[in-house]
């Protein structure tokens, strides 16, 4: 039984890794667009399946399992390995991602009917390479497999952000992605170097048995748990290397939905949740990680609530919600992080496929060409309204209690700040979700500043869909294959809400550690804090009683810091373009010129003599007979002289 | 010896395919064509087979074919291959291989072109399967030189603006041209095979006069001053062709300047030979002088990673972006020899596959993308990803290899080297390796950016460009799949060369 | 008259084909020069072989003059060639020899 749930977790991880090499390879079917792209919600829903049995299998079975096979020979032995463990945490990860991915690929065929076939290949392509990557990931039984599908994902995320390459936003976006995570993941790769030398093993069931019989030197690990952080610090959107996930919204967006919400980006906390025992050792390091993550929480909240653009307020409530998982890391009870992020996964992609929905209705992200849409789409502004709900963690929906379980953690562990920043958070959370609830579905756009003075940047009149910029015809609910995912993830973000609001009130994942009393007065003070950032929200967008203008005039300076973003893009641009490209353009200059110079010096000395001593070859004869007789005579009178 | 001569069909067979194509095939391009591809199947076919039977478990050097040629100085054919050499042969095997298809389109003097490039591949891999070192240098110099008439005559000239203080000898040098280019990358050569000659006569004499085999030069213990310069003159001999900075100007050069079948070889595989000629000669014959040297071997490497990729970003044209980026990774195989561990070897000889198949693919890649657009200057173009979608797909996988991505080749070729880095005495050689393919990262993407991505060229040149076609499809998908394979299954190259690196590294141990 | 006599006229033969040679500027006074130094070789050659007697020196003497016979006639054919390409048979003018 037990090498079953290894068995059906592998199928489900090679499922996708198929109809990848057949989307990939067989061009002549790729460019078929839809026949290609039902291939890969096939495999899709296969890998679904296989996940939930392996899921079910590895529940009755209780031990966690591995299948490996030797990847890196070296000295006769196995330098590392490639395979898969599966355990309590790994499947129900496996589960949510087959899930999202299973659902998102669906909804695409909706959303990106209207793009040539070559390019829907293309889109299902990349697909399934992302799909096969992330299970890849959320199996992977040691440090460098998970590498490998992290920087595979990564590219999965570049490429489908640059999915509309012919944007020069999209390309910049891109790159962006990529070089930002790629910053961050020169921490991981170190970190995974020193710790293979300290731990002579990439393996992570070995090294956590290490760890527990206390074989592990503990000299020196806070330098290596600190450049794993790193790596998650990049994907997972940490500050200071947050500003790739906002751009990343230039990609379609049931890509930002699976990729940059649900399942990506939760790579770093995984990581995290899947070493806790190793970050145990570092409290240091965990304070450090719980400081970022309550920080983060807060300056991505604050650039929520000024954005005019429906997909960034996502975004950077995306921002905020890693920030939240991560202070529950660094708060030692990573199974609360990582039960929010299996929580958020759920209600995130409702909430960027609502969006999406409306995106793809409007043809617009603009939140101030939006309003009154409950009529029109109702289902959507159901199902965008309880993925609102969940968000701001309000009881009976999906993220209350894992919200519960952060708050909890984080006071129990005594850390205070972090525990007010992220009370705040929750409330900023309430507000700007309502903001955009009311001015998208309910209450028409606001004609005075709020709407109008976003920075010009963020107005990108229909940055997604360029076709359906013509006009309103299309504002209704979306085809079924769209809805259908939307009411999946919406009644499963219900269903969860319900189950652990009303009958479980415990962590589903997670061991014995799990022990924190939260104090009585938590619960309502953090669903009182939410209410009341809806009802801010309610009065200052609905009722219009509170004047949206002066709300904004009360926090001048922070909100132009925060339309500026805080002026952290500039500084990174500020350094790539002129400290980076200014270094290599002297070094390019100094090569060319001084070492390259050097030696053309010498080369043009050589030449230069070569020159002057031409000038004895006159090329007449005579010249040269003088020259052997005078050699001639000279030889004679030497040797007599010799001789004598 | 016994058995059938596998190695040296393998070495000859190129030879003999252009002795035909110089005698047999004047005037007739289709059949230049073939024959060569007959050649290079040929010895591909017996690469491959080299590689099934050679016995992991028995390791050490096997095939040996011996051939007394001068007894009286000791001189003999004596090939033989081991773990690394094997790697090695497979490699020039597939580039060539994927060459002929990639020069398909030389116009001009098909004929000689082909002989030429079909000579120096038998140089190459004369040098990786002899064991006598007579013949090892003789092969060598045949590799060498025809680089200086392929450059000469088929290569393509570039300008150069003259600047700073030796602004005037520019002009006097004429930097930029391709006869400029030719003389230089010879020139340097020769000067690096000078020190080699040296070298190798010095073991020579030291070794008694009698013999010139690498298996016998293996038994024997050099005083440790002669190791120590020696090493040094083999360092700094096969090190110019490995591209050491400041010794590496010859390679954005010579490489911007040579046909497309030529750099695809040249960064390819000759590249190479500088590396493999210090790890065979250098720390197979050396262990003291190795030991004594491996600071600088490594600081220099360290050097070139990120002064390399520092430069590739600097440039404007795309086939100097190519050639420094191959000095970036130069400096990882280096990097890896000198870290004196199994994992870092093994990495070194590992990124010397890769690199050779990720550069070949790129110079092929240029090379077409010259050839629709007339064009290397890199910010002028854009958008060509809707043309040329095949074209942008290889671009793309070759440039995540070179940065070091997953599932490529040059992953497990840096990773490998960067474990070794950081085990071997100088830890912080682990950094700037990393830093280095960041930087990579940095500067490959930013190029595929520019040209593939973004907004339509506006330039009339730039429209309607055709995507690669027939023959240039087989040289990017050879190429492309074996740089996928072996980033997924490493274990097929890493076995047989850990056969070769763990006794080389238990000999330098234990001195 | 010893080989002495003989020797001391071939040297000063020669001085003067050396010195026709060097200083000419026709081709052709260059040519006769290098004949008058031939002839004194050949004048070497007779005398030394006359005083010791030995009959090679002679056979070769008689040899060296038919050389000389051709020689002159190719020199004779190059400085006509000559006189056609370029119009000149001035030595000062004819330097392609030069790097």
């Amino acid at each position: 039984m037990t090498t079953d749930a290894a068995g059906l977790a592998l199928l489900s991880l090679l499922l996708p890794a198929i109809s990848f090499l057949l989307l990939g390879v067989v061009a002549p079917f790729r460019r078929t667009g839809r026949p290609a792209a039902w291939l890969s919600i096939l495999f899709a829903a296969g890998a679904f399946g296989a996940a939930v049995l392996a899921c079910r299998a590895q529940g009755i079975a209780g031990e966690p399992t591995r299948l490996i096979w030797n990847w890196l020979p070296s000295e006769g032995r196995a330098l590392a390995t490639i395979g898969v463990l599966v355990d309590a945490d790994s499947t129900i990860m496996l589960v949510l991602v087959t899930l999202v991915a299973l659902l998102v690929q669906l909804y695409s065929i909706g959303y990106l009917s209207d793009e040539p076939a070559t390019a829907l290949g293309r889109y299902y392509t990349y697909q399934s390479l992302f799909a096969f990557s992330m299970m890849g990931l959320v199996l992977s039984p040691n440090f460098l497999q998970l590498f490998m599908c992290w920087e595979l994902v990564g590219l999965c995320s570049y490429l489908l952000i640059g999915f509309w390459y012919r944007k020069p936003e999209a390309a910049r976006a891109a790159v962006k992605a990529f070089w930002t995570t790629k910053a961050g993941d020169v921490g991981l790769l170190i970190g995974i170097v020193l710790l293979w030398r300290q731990a002579g093993t990439f393996d992570l069931t070995d090294m956590r048995a290490m760890v527990e019989s206390g074989a592990l030197p503990v000299a020196g690990l806070s330098l290596i748990t600190f450049c794993i952080y790193l790596g998650a610090m990049g994907k997972s959107a940490q500050f200071p290397l947050h500003v790739w996930l906002p751009d990343a919204m230039e990609g379609p967006t049931p890509v930002s939905a699976l990729i940059h919400a649900a399942t990506m980006v939760t790579a770093g906390v995984y990581l995290l949740h899947r070493t806790s025992w190793l970050f145990a050792l570092t409290p240091d390091v965990l304070l450090i990680v719980a400081w970022i993550g309550a920080f983060t929480a807060l300056l991505a909240a604050v650039l929520a609530c000024v954005q005019d653009d429906i997909k960034r307020v996502l975004a950077y409530s995306t921002v905020s919600q890693l920030g939240y998982m991560m202070a529950a890391i660094g708060a030692g009870l990573s199974a609360a992080g990582f039960f929010h992020l299996l929580t958020h996964g759920v209600f995130k992609a409702l909430l960027f496929l609502g969006a999406g929905a409306v995106i793809h209705g409007v043809g617009s992200n603009d939140l101030s060409r939006m309003g009154g849409l409950a009529r029109k789409m109702p289902q959507t502004a159901l199902l965008f309204i309880i993925g609102t709900l969940s968000l701001a963690g309000i009881p009976l929906f999906g993220g209350f209690l894992s919200k519960e379980e952060i708050l909890g953690a984080v006071w129990a562990h005594g850390l205070v700040g972090p525990f007010i920043l992220l009370m705040l958070v929750a409330f900023l959370t309430a507000f700007y979700m309502f903001r955009v609830v009311f001015l998208a579905f309910f209450a028409g756009p606001v004609p005075v500043s709020v709407a109008s003075s976003g920075s010009p940047a963020h107005v990108k009149a229909s940055a997604a869909h360029d076709s359906h910029a013509h006009g309103h015809s299309h504002e209704h609910d979306p085809p079924a294959t769209m809805l259908l995912p939307l009411w999946t993830l919406g009644l499963l973000s219900l269903a969860v809400g319900i189950y652990f609001t009303l009958i479980a009130h415990a962590l589903p994942v997670g061991e014995a550690e799990h022990a924190i009393e939260a104090p009585a007065w938590l619960t309502p003070s953090a669903v009182g804090v939410a209410v009341a950032g809806i009802l801010l929200a309610w009065l200052t967008y609905q009722r219009r009683a509170i004047d949206a203008a002066s709300l904004a005039g009360m926090f001048g300076p922070i909100r132009s810091a925060a339309l500026a973003k805080f002026w952290i893009d500039d500084i990174f641009t500020f350094t790539f373009d002129v400290v980076l490209l200014g270094f290599s353009r002297l070094v390019g200059w100094v090569d060319r010129y001084v070492v390259d110079g050097l030696l053309n010096v010498v080369s043009a000395w050589t030449l230069t003599a070569g020159d002057r001593l031409r000038m004895i070859q006159t090329g007449r004869a005579q010249d040269y007979v003088y020259g052997v007789a005078v050699g001639l005579l000279i030889l004679v009178l030497w040797m007599r002289w010799a001789l004598a | 010896m016994t058995g059938f001569p596998v190695l040296s069909v393998m070495t000859w067979a190129p030879f003999v395919a252009a002795l035909i194509v110089m005698f047999f095939a004047r005037h007739k391009p289709l059949l230049v064509r073939w024959v060569s591809l007959a050649g290079a199947t040929v010895s591909l076919v017996a690469s491959l087979w080299v590689y099934w039977e050679y016995d992991q478990a028995v390791a050490g050097f096997q095939f040996h074919e011996t051939l007394s040629l001068v007894p009286q100085l000791g001189i003999s054919y004596l090939l033989a291959v081991d773990g690394i050499s094997v790697l090695m042969c497979v490699l020039t095997s597939i580039i060539i291989f994927a060459g002929v298809f990639a020069s398909w389109t030389v116009k001009e003097r098909g004929q000689e072109f082909y002989a030429l490039l079909l000579l120096l591949v038998t140089g190459v891999y004369g040098v990786f399967v002899s064991l006598d070192l007579f013949v090892f240098f003789l092969f060598y110099e045949i590799a060498v030189l025809p680089m200086y008439l392929l450059i000469g005559i088929w290569g393509s000239s570039g300008y150069v603006q003259p600047q700073g203080i030796f602004g005037w000898a520019f002009g006097r040098t004429g930097v930029g041209s391709k006869e400029y280019a030719a003389m230089k990358l010879t020139l340097y050569l020769l000067f690096g095979s000078a020190f080699i000659l040296v070298g190798i006569l010095a073991l020579y004499v030291a070794g008694g006069s009698r013999t010139f085999s690498f298996l016998d030069f293996q038994a024997m213990t050099f005083d440790p001053t002669l190791q120590s310069w020696v090493f040094l003159a083999f360092y700094v001999g096969f090190g110019i062709l490995a591209g050491i900075w400041p010794l590496h100007t010859w390679s954005p050069d010579g490489h911007a300047s040579a046909p497309t079948a030529v750099s695809m070889l040249h960064a390819g595989v000759l590249m190479k030979l500088g590396a493999y000629g210090v790890v065979r000669l250098g720390m197979g014959l050396l262990p003291d002088g190795t030991h004594q040297w491996a600071w600088l071997v490594g600081g220099i490497a360290c050097v070139n990673i990120v002064y390399g990729a520092l430069s590739a970003m600097a440039q404007k044209d795309l086939k100097y972006v190519i050639a420094y980026s191959s000095v970036s990774h130069m400096g990882v195989v280096m990097l890896g020899a000198a870290t004196l561990t199994v994992a870092g070897l093994n990495g070194s000889v590992f990124q010397m596959f890769a690199h050779g198949i990720m550069t070949g693919l790129f110079f092929a890649l240029v090379g077409l993308i010259y050839e629709k657009t007339h064009s290397r200057a890199i910010f002028t173009m854009g958008g060509f990803g809707t043309m040329m979608p095949g074209i942008a797909t290889a671009f793309t996988i070759g440039g995540l290899s070179s940065l070091g991505l997953p599932a490529t080749a040059g992953f497990v070729a840096e990773f490998l080297t960067f474990l070794g880095a950081w085990s071997s005495d100088h830890r912080w050689w682990l950094f700037p390796g990393v830093v280095g393919a960041f930087l990579t990262s940095i500067y490959v993407l930013r190029v595929v950016r520019q040209i593939f991505w973004g907004t339509k060229s506006e330039d009339p040149h730039f429209q309607n460009l055709p995507d690669a076609v027939g023959t240039e499809w087989v040289a990017l998908g050879i190429l492309v799949f074996v740089l996928v394979l072996f980033g997924v299954a490493p274990w097929i190259a890493i076995a047989p060369v850990d056969t070769a690196t763990v006794p080389l590294l238990m000999r330098l141990a234990g001195r | 008259m010893g080989l002495a006599h003989y020797l001391t006229l071939a040297a000063t033969l020669f001085c003067i084909g050396l010195f026709g040679v060097v200083t000419r500027r026709n081709t052709i006074g260059i040519l006769l020069g290098i004949e008058l130094m031939m002839n004194a070789v050949n004048i070497n050659l007779v005398a030394f072989a006359r005083f010791s007697g030995s009959v090679p020196g002679m056979v070769f003497t008689v040899f060296t003059i038919c050389v000389t016979v051709a020689e002159a006639a190719l020199g004779l054919a190059i400085v006509i060639l000559l006189f056609r390409v370029r119009r000149t048979v001035s030595a000062d003018h004819l330097d392609l020899l030069k790097g």
